[in-house]
């Protein structure tokens, strides 16, 4: 581009070669650049989700492609007990697990953010639960509760609070508090983490300022801590409960859904009607029920961001 | 006991020298500090002992909880990882989860890098509008999708194959990268870019010898992340591969090794743990780096 302006000059800068200014023009970079991760999500997230919506209306099953059936797959789920059993589970598996979660995961996080030693090598035992795979704690859990060698049995009858084996998983109401119970386990350490990280950006001055003001113990945490950790709790629930909801794993290593369908979750009920029962327009339309929970999350998610922006001001982004 | 958990938190941080007061005695520190601490401690790590325990012990010392203490070996026995890794494709199993934990990791490292880098240092008309539907693909979990998936993965003709997992698994990698990564290019100085571009860099010049050497640890923080994630990975695992020697561990472990009425927990438990550690080693060695990914990421 200067090259006018030095052609007296000896040494002429060497032209760029067409491919050179291409790669250097800025649209043609955002374009190669976007379209690797674009391209990917596009093919298998976008599409498998309009491809599952469009499923759902229709009788598909495994070998066969289905024909439009409009809202059959629907009304047939709406008289289902199995079905609404499902929704019942997966409400309330996600509200009592989110809950014991995250007052776990506050109270640890609290005790975390004292002055310890060995500090770091606690957080990272802590966060073992999380990053081992789902389904070998769940073998471990389903080992656990096992009817006849469960060692919580065995440890409760050795003391003598218990008579008999506790019944973990074989009828409905236990198998259900056992599966919260595995899944507050697995998710207390992410909770916990994540708020440290949020705890330890709140500055000291703050509490020394409470403390001359006479702030009790209770004061400062519930007009101090509680509200500097609202952002990041609000983000870490949405994910958490997400999650939570579109559960599998660990309802599928443990009960399989069983007994007598009391604990199937709707991913569960969808991948066993979908994939070992071969009813892919009757799964989709379970798998899509999922949607508008989904949805009232993310929006919950997107204005508690909006939030912390106008908290912290339009220019921090 | 939130009360009682914020005074302990408060003490130390904002008056580590009012010793003085009854109120934080020593006996207050152990009942709300370490007792609390230790009983989160055992029930966290309890299952991983329980899974150790159980793996080493024979099988009549198992089911005996009476004549033997449940909670120690007697007479260690290597036994049950004997069978796993010698009458089980476990090997072939751990061979398939680590090609695909790699292809997939390092597919989604080449994809959310680059779109990372667009999005936050080519600022363009729209940018943050891609940079929310990205995240917004972040919330779109793999249950929903599992079905019409499973389709379009028959009709690929790739049903069976790992190449399948290693191209799905990068729909839960590439948002989770792509974010992670556009807080890494945000802490790099722009000036540093404009000076190479001054002395007449281009700009793939400058991805290549300034953006990208300066966001190694980000490269490293999404890479292990997305590793781990890949390997616990099970729903598209189980939905996708049929044959026995093409399973990745955690979906072979749970599918494979449950023959019939009789569970084999010796067994089972080795196949737990030794399906645990590769992660657990991998991630002893990068802890640091995960944690800031994980409060990274929940931050950004």
């Amino acid at each position: 581009m200067t090259d006018a302006s030095l052609s007296t000059w000896v040494h002429r800068r060497a032209e760029p070669s067409w491919l050179g200014r291409l790669f250097d023009s800025k649209p043609f970079l955002v374009v190669i650049c976007l379209f690797p991760a674009v391209g990917l999500l596009m093919t298998f997230l976008t599409y498998p989700l309009a491809l599952g919506i469009y499923l759902a209306f229709t009788d598909t099953t495994i070998g066969r492609a289905g024909v439009w059936v409009g809202f059959e797959n629907f009304t047939y789920l709406l008289q289902d007990p199995i079905f609404w059993n499902a929704v019942f589970f997966s409400v309330f598996y996600t509200g009592i697990a989110t809950i014991g979660k995250f007052g776990l995961g506050l109270w640890l996080a609290l005790l975390l953010n004292n002055h310890l030693p060995f500090k770091s090598f606690l957080r990272a035992i802590i966060l073992l639960p999380w990053i081992v795979p789902t389904v070998l704690t769940a073998i471990a859990f389903w080992w656990i509760y096992d009817p006849q060698f469960s060692i919580i049995s065995h440890l409760l009858i050795k003391t003598g609070l218990r008579e008999t084996n506790v019944d973990f998983i074989n009828t409905a109401w236990p198998a259900r508090w056992s599966l919260i119970a595995a899944n507050i386990w697995r998710g207390i350490p992410f909770v916990a983490i994540s708020l440290l990280a949020g705890l330890q950006t709140i500055s000291p001055s703050l509490y020394e300022a409470a403390m001359l003001d006479g702030a009790t113990a209770w004061q400062r945490f519930r007009y101090i801590t509680f509200p500097m950790l609202l952002p990041i709790l609000a983000i870490v629930m949405t994910f958490s409960i997400i999650f939570t909801f579109t559960d599998f794993q660990l309802v599928y290593a443990i009960t399989r859904g069983g007994p007598v369908n009391s604990t199937h979750l709707l991913a569960t009920l969808a991948f066993q009607r979908g994939i070992p029962g071969g009813q892919l327009g009757e799964g989709s339309a379970i798998a899509v029920s999922m949607i508008p929970f989904l949805v009232f999350a993310t929006l919950f998610s997107y204005f508690a961001l909006a939030r912390r922006k106008w908290q912290q001001g339009e220019t921090n982004d | 006991m939130t009360d009682a958990a914020a005074a302990a938190e408060n003490k130390p941080v904002t008056a580590p020298e009012n010793e003085t007061m009854a109120w934080d005695s020593r006996a207050r520190r152990m009942v709300v500090l370490w007792l609390p601490l230790a009983c989160f401690l055992i029930i966290l790590l309890f299952p991983f002992y329980w899974m150790t325990v159980t793996a080493f012990k024979p099988d009549a010392e198992l089911y005996d909880f009476n004549t033997h203490n449940p909670l120690w070996i007697s007479s260690p026995t290597l036994d049950h990882i004997y069978h796993l890794l010698f009458n089980t494709s476990y090997p072939s199993w751990l061979w398939t989860t680590m090609l695909v934990a790699f292809g997939a990791t390092f597919l989604s490292l080449f994809a959310s890098a680059f779109a990372a880098y667009a999005l936050q240092r080519l600022r363009f008309k729209g940018s943050q509008y891609v940079g929310l539907a990205i995240y917004l693909a972040y919330l779109v979990p793999p249950s929903i999708l599992f079905i019409p998936l499973a389709t379009m993965v028959v009709q690929l003709g790739l049903f069976d194959s790992p190449l399948a997992l290693i191209l799905v698994y990068p729909t839960f990698l590439v948002p989770f990268c792509t974010w992670l990564l556009i807080g890494y290019f945000k802490s790099i100085p722009f000036e540093l870019e404009e000076c190479a571009l001054i002395d007449g860099a281009t700009r793939l010049q400058i991805l290549r010898r300034i953006t990208l050497p300066l966001a190694v640890p980000g490269l490293i923080s999404a890479g292990i992340f997305s590793f781990t994630l890949s390997w616990n990975e099970f729903i598209y695992a189980l939905a996708f591969i049929q044959s026995s020697e093409n399973k990745t561990v955690p979906v072979a472990i749970l599918t494979e090794l449950v023959t019939g009425d009789v569970y084999q927990w010796g067994a089972l438990m080795a196949g737990s743990l030794l399906g645990s550690l590769p992660v657990a080693i991998f991630y002893s060695f990068f802890v640091d780096y995960y944690v800031s990914s994980l409060t990274g990421a929940v931050k950004e």
